[in-house]
């Protein structure tokens, strides 16, 4: 068997070399959710039957912060074996060192890309990944029930809230036990930080660390956003939301025992997949925004890039291979099948990207206005920002203290990680 | 081994080694385990040595070449503030620290504790002449022979409040009156990883005390029956003193094994101080933040910690690791 797959393999690169100047063995990592992996190897393998390359798909957990800690240490190790890798939008900064610069090889798309998005991934100059597709949330909702007890979406928290409530309750005594109000993502790590940001920035209370490297956080109005999350636990969420990840959230949600979901994009397409409950009896809208000054619906930016290793044993072909991920063409397939959005402009006005996902029309100027985390002011130290403010929320959550507590907690311990300069 | 046990004290080991015959065998001895000795010198000494050293010095992950010594600044370093307060730095200082100590030593005592009960109950019956004994012995050692990771993903499932069979069985037979997140609040967070290590190596604390049980020769049993000493007694004045040797080097490979206990709560609850051990804190700070130095000293410390523990165990419960009795 061994020996056979041997002769094979020998064959095959023996015939390959012939055919094809250069053809390289090739491996990329990707963590995803839901189909992503599947959705990938079918575009790998357009990529194989035209370049004679191979590529193999190393699978990694769907948490980021699981693969962040992954991915530091084989390039730390100057690990050849991965040539491409998948990366989240806040690594750029943090991994910069270990990636190759990708500015010569794609001067000529990157003009295609949202120019924000090409920005997050620049580190002094150096473009260190090239985007596959971006990210921002939206609230799911549930059509039928807002229809059936005549609710408008809601625009606010406070109405979302009530909504939940009352629809839950209503749903409850007719005898639907397991409904629930609202799931989001609240478990200890970086997802919280994602939603969190969001209560904060959309009741005006900042975005964590600002621009210019202020430590924003402990403010009346993010104290009174965390609070108000705070609230729904055991109300409208169950309790276990504090243990909840993206695919937790889709489960209860898709099983239709939500009435709204705070999610990913690619909820949509699997959502309306004909295994799900709720085909068909849901829409995305904008998240809600809090109230006070300077208020306002806010998205987290999201969004995966492909980075090519600078330990990689073939990066000529290792940088083709990140092109073709980022290109038109691929990210064209992964809108349509994955409901990922695209950060090509010219995408948002695609015929078949909105026959397939007609929300992405609304998407453009939602992710436009998205707040990004802190992860270019913080530097290095990002990643110890976002889990001490992931704790600080999810003690308040778990009721470890009130906001205002645990949020003057956080300002000092940020004062003293950040020490002289971030 | 088995005579061992009843016999007199072994025989002093500080033996001077006189005969040729004896020399030559301890010369044969060496050169077998010099081959171990090496690679263990490669695998777990350098390794170990290396992090020992890196704890002293600022190194980070992107460049561990270019790491400075700076002394016992990660452990322990404090400024003077301009008001006169000291302020203290350092993992010795870090309040994540001591509650991850605090964490870790909880998770110890009550897990080997309960597994050493019921591992000894486990034992106790199936030292008992019983139909179909090799079956059941075989059939219990299964949760010990799935990998952790399988198990504790296994159990995160079944422990999950929403699609999780505890919670439908629990609603079920109405033990439970609303579905619980057994993994998300902080009470139960640590209850749970409690079970599912119980669940896990009850067995291997069972099979290590019946290996010491079925050293027990029958005749005592036989005599105490015709004096008539009531079974819980035989218990407690025969079976228990026996077993101890073999119960206590079991004890203390399970001890060393929770001390540093990190796959199970790095699957179940990676991220919740109510859980979080040694281990999985400094897996926090040399990789998932730029600490590489920092997340060193807290292994060299947790190192320090089993190594006193175990020289202190050992100490104090006369442990003997040839199977003799004191």
């Amino acid at each position: 068997m061994k020996i056979n797959k041997l002769l094979v393999g020998l064959l095959t690169s023996v015939t390959l070399v012939a055919s094809v100047a250069q053809a390289a063995e090739l491996s990329m990592v990707s963590g995803d959710t839901g189909t992503g992996l599947a959705f990938l190897r079918s575009q790998l393998d357009k990529f194989e039957a035209e370049t004679g390359n191979t590529v193999t798909v190393v699978p990694m957990p769907s948490s980021t912060s699981d693969q962040f800690g992954q991915y530091k240490l084989w390039l730390a190790a100057g690990n050849s074996d991965i040539d491409v890798y998948q990366t989240d939008v806040i690594w750029a900064p943090q991994l910069a060192d270990q990636f190759l610069d990708l500015t010569d090889a794609a001067k000529d798309v990157v003009g295609q890309h949202f120019p924000s998005i090409i920005e997050s991934q620049t580190v002094d100059g150096k473009l260190v990944a090239l985007p596959a597709f971006t990210d921002a949330p939206a609230l799911f909702y549930r059509k039928d029930l807002l229809d059936k007890y005549s609710k408008p979406i809601p625009t606010t928290w406070d109405e979302m809230a009530a909504t939940a409530k009352e629809i839950m309750d209503a749903e409850r005594t007719a005898g639907n036990a397991e409904m629930y109000g609202f799931v989001f993502q609240g478990n200890a790590y970086e997802g919280l930080t994602c939603n969190a940001l969001e209560w904060v920035k959309s009741n005006g209370g900042g975005q964590i660390v600002e621009a210019d490297g202020t430590i924003s956080i402990n403010n009346p109005q993010a104290a009174a956003a965390i609070e108000r999350a705070a609230s729904w636990i055991g109300t409208i969420a169950p309790e276990g939301n504090l243990a909840y990840q993206e695919e937790e959230s889709r489960g209860v949600w898709q099983l239709g025992n939500s009435v709204f979901m705070r999610n990913w994009p690619y909820a949509y397409a699997l959502g309306a997949g004909d295994d799900s409950a709720v085909k068909g009896l849901f829409d995305v809208a904008p998240l809600p925004a809090g109230d006070g000054e300077g208020s306002g619906s806010a998205a987290t930016l999201g969004g995966w890039n492909v980075a090519v290793s600078k330990y990689s044993s073939d990066p000529e072909e290792a940088i083709k291979l990140a092109l073709y991920l980022s290109s038109t063409e691929v990210q064209k397939e992964r809108a349509i099948n994955q409901s990922n959005l695209p950060t090509i402009e010219a995408l948002y006005d695609d015929a078949d990207v909105l026959a397939a996902s007609p929300f992405m029309a609304n998407w453009k100027e939602i992710f436009q206005n998205a707040v990004p985390r802190p992860s270019a002011p913080t530097k290095i130290k990002y990643n110890e920002v976002s889990s001490l403010f992931w704790s600080a929320v999810h003690s308040t959550l778990s009721g470890n203290g009130t906001a205002a507590e645990n949020l003057e907690g956080l300002e000092a311990d940020l004062t003293d990680l950040k020490g002289d300069a971030w | 081994m088995a005579t061992d046990v009843m016999a007199e004290p072994v025989a002093a080991t500080g033996v001077k080694i006189k005969s040729e015959l004896m020399q030559q065998r301890v010369r044969a001895a060496q050169l077998f385990l010099l081959p171990m000795l090496l690679a263990l010198a490669v695998v777990a000494g350098w390794p170990l040595l290396r992090s020992i050293y890196f704890s002293f010095t600022d190194a980070s992950l992107n460049d561990l070449d270019g790491a400075q010594w700076i002394g016992f600044g990660n452990y322990l370093r404090w400024q003077t503030l301009e008001s006169g307060a000291v302020r203290y730095r350092g993992v010795l200082a870090d309040p994540a620290w001591w509650n991850a100590v605090w964490n870790t030593m909880r998770f110890a005592v009550v897990s080997v504790s309960l597994e050493a009960v019921l591992g000894m109950g486990v034992a106790l019956v199936l030292n008992a002449e019983f139909r179909g004994r090799g079956i059941v012995r075989a059939a219990i050692l299964i949760p010990w022979a799935i990998p952790t990771i399988v198990s504790a993903k296994m159990w995160s499932w079944m422990l999950n409040d929403q699609f999780g069979i505890l919670n439908d069985l629990g609603m079920r037979l109405g033990l439970l009156s609303q579905k619980v997140a057994w993994t998300a609040t902080a009470e139960t967070a640590m209850q749970a990883v409690l079970v599912v290590d119980i669940w896990k190596t009850t067995p291997f604390m069972a099979l290590l005390i019946l290996a010491g049980l079925q050293m027990v020769p029958k005749d005592i049993y036989e005599a105490a029956d015709l004096d008539g000493v009531h079974p819980v007694k035989q218990f407690f004045r025969i079976t228990l003193p026996l077993v101890r040797p073999a119960l206590m080097v079991a004890i203390i490979f399970r001890l060393l094994d929770a001390l540093r206990i990190f796959d199970l709560i790095y699957v179940l609850t990676p991220n919740s101080s109510a859980t979080k051990t040694m281990s999985v804190l400094a897996r926090e700070n040399l990789f998932d933040f730029d600490k590489f130095s920092y997340g060193s000293a807290m292994s060299t410390l947790l190192f320090l910690i089993i190594a006193i523990l175990t020289i202190l165990y050992i100490w104090l419960g006369k442990v003997r690791f040839d199977g003799g009795d004191r």
